[in-house]
């Protein structure tokens, strides 16, 4: 297993990535990316147990669903850093004919993706199912999954939490990111959600908070914590407070750059603060 | 012409219940969820004999088709059950994007089809369903006609990997396909041969096909009826062999005029050989209340208008 120093190292490189792949295509969501690399590198390179080798069905091992497919930049970077497919393929990005599609599918058979996603809301159902599936083939690995918070706001989801106590699924660990930030403005502009740990804990899932989401050791120790609560009978939710745009200093705290790509000058600044640890693809 | 024998009228969805049944007892990886209507799906059997594979989700339909989608990664195959309104509508986003685009072996079953549920009215109807379904890349659509039928797509369609939509509906209504069937994915059913004119029907208006062609033949005319109970994909090859010989069709479904089976065969004659085509479909329009008799009459929906179509497409032939 990595050490810290090396997780770190992998998250400047992923930064790095994400940087250089929306900007070669001026497209993309570098702000929700950015802010949720921390938590990437440490689910793949640390938390789960998983295979080495990708298989749709990912029986005997943990799985992780991303909901909010926005924020594909970051899941394929740490896909390809994680051995999924060549690094070198994260040069096609968003291009013609890529497995790399703007937002994540199986379409294109891109090893590691699971379902689609894109259109928001719909990852907590499709988590869940796949949770129900290991307790019937009696797997005893996890599903992890990941939300934004503005995602929040599909009534699908909603749906999901409501089945999710009620059926004691206690073998998922779903995150929500917590940034604050969606298109229009800030969460609490657009449509103020309240406390969103109380709403889970009124929907009877265990709750568990990072307070800290961009800080690799607050992320271990809250996720193992995480991992200690399932088996319970109760869903557990991690409440992981992230900045958009983490580590890119323009970027950070503000919805700007949830969905646009930086320019030429942009990008030398946001990789000068991110050091080529593990080198570019 | 070779004449059919109701045996006596059941309703389409039992057949899909018993279908479930036996499923439940050879392939133990069928899974099934329901949205708060099991009596009306007709899967009890299925919930008191593996109550560890049957999942309430409750008045939850979207939930229900994300779950479904999950559950096909580690090996299930998922059943849904709820009325064609909310198995297609109600969750056609999640849908499309869960499982058409993510290609999930799901099997999405949809009771209460057209307007045969009735009284309920036009909000618990649905004549948009089958359009919708088959404008989605990768799905297989399914519209049975009676009991022994619907019983053997349900069986067959757990054999068959991809996203399926398996329609039937409410009423009772003549069963006279045979008992313990094959059912081939996408192979039309020619149910009589005949010269005159083509009569593609599919769901419940296949037997009121076969009584319009007993009408037809003692006036002289002969009707090749055929059984198009898989609308996508589409048997193209038995309609234009059919037509080849007839040189007129007529259209017959439980659905609007507009995406309906109609169209699918329309585009396969354009292509390939044009011929004179009447619908009987409903015209763009909602249901509404009525019993399920008073609204086929009403819509145009029955033998009769088979019989009036098929007066009209036979003068246009040259």
């Amino acid at each position: 297993m990595p050490n810290t120093q090396q997780l770190q190292d992998l998250t400047t490189q992923v930064r790095r990535d994400i940087l250089r792949m929306v900007h070669k295509v001026n497209s993309g969501h570098p702000g929700g990316s950015l802010g949720c690399t921390e938590f990437f590198v440490s689910l793949y390179q640390d938390i789960m147990d998983r295979k080495e080798t990708f298989d749709m069905d990912g029986i005997g091992e943990d799985l992780f669903f991303l909901s909010n497919g926005h924020i594909s930049p970051v899941f394929y970077s740490v896909l390809a850093r994680s051995g999924y497919f060549p690094v070198d393929e994260l040069n096609t990005f968003r291009l013609i004919n890529t497995r790399l599609q703007g937002h994540p599918t199986t379409h294109e058979g891109l090893p590691g993706i699971r379902v689609a996603s894109g259109s928001l809301g719909q990852g907590f159902s499709v988590a869940l199912g796949a949770a129900e599936t290991k307790k019937l083939n009696n797997d005893k690995h996890l599903v992890y999954s990941l939300h934004g918070d503005g995602e929040l706001q599909e009534g699908q989801n909603w749906e999901g939490i409501m089945y999710a106590a009620a059926n004691n699924i206690d073998n998922i660990i779903s995150t929500i990111d917590l940034n604050g930030q969606q298109i229009d403005g800030s969460t609490d502009d657009v449509l103020p959600m309240g406390s969103v740990r109380a709403k889970f804990e009124a929907f009877g899932w265990t709750v568990v908070d990072i307070e800290n989401g961009n800080d690799i050791d607050a992320i271990l120790k809250g996720m193992a914590e995480a991992k200690s609560l399932t088996g319970n009978g109760k869903p557990v939710c991690v409440l992981l407070k992230t900045v958009m745009g983490n580590g890119v200093d323009f970027m950070m705290h503000t919805h700007a750059w949830h969905g646009k790509a930086p320019n030429d000058e942009q990008l030398e600044i946001g990789l000068a603060q991110n050091a080529e640890t593990l080198g570019d693809y | 012409m070779k004449t059919y024998t109701n045996t006596g009228n059941k309703d389409t969805r039992s057949g899909f219940g018993a279908g479930l049944t036996e499923l439940g007892q050879t392939n133990e990886n069928v899974v099934a969820l329901c949205a708060d209507l099991i009596g009306s799906l007709k899967m009890d059997d299925f919930k008191a004999n593996h109550p560890e594979r049957f999942f309430q989700v409750g008045i939850a339909e979207a939930n229900m088709i994300g779950l479904a989608a999950g559950m096909t990664i580690g090996g299930k195959i998922p059943f849904t059950g709820t009325f064609a309104n909310f198995s297609t509508g109600r969750v056609y986003d999640q849908i499309r994007q869960s499982v058409a685009y993510s290609d999930k072996n799901v099997k999405i079953c949809a009771s209460h089809a057209g307007l045969t549920l009735g009284e309920d009215g036009a909000t618990h109807q649905i004549l948009e369903d089958i359009g919708l379904m088959k404008m989605l890349p990768g799905m297989t659509v399914i519209n049975t006609c009676d009991y022994n039928q619907t019983k053997a797509a349900t069986i067959a369609i757990a054999a068959h990997q991809g996203p399926v939509y398996l329609r039937f509906g409410r009423p009772k209504v003549a069963n006279f396909t045979p008992e313990n069937q094959t059912f081939e994915i996408g192979k039309a059913v020619r149910l009589t041969e005949g010269n005159d004119i083509t009569i593609v029907a599919t769901g419940h208006l296949v037997w009121e096909a076969l009584e319009a062609a007993k009408e037809l033949n003692e006036k002289g005319i002969s009707a090749e009826v055929i059984n198009i109970h898989t609308i996508k994909p589409l048997d193209d090859k038995a309609i234009l062999d059919s037509v080849s010989k007839t040189g007129c069709i007529v259209t017959a479904e439980e659905h609007n005029h507009l995406g309906g089976l109609g169209e699918s065969v329309a585009r396969v004659l354009a292509q390939h050989h044009p011929t004179p085509q009447e619908f009987v479909a409903t015209n763009d329009t909602f249901g509404e209340s009525g019993t399920p008799a008073q609204l086929m009459d009403k819509y145009g929906l029955n033998m009769d208008a088979i019989l009036k179509a098929s007066e009209k497409v036979l003068k246009r032939k040259n």
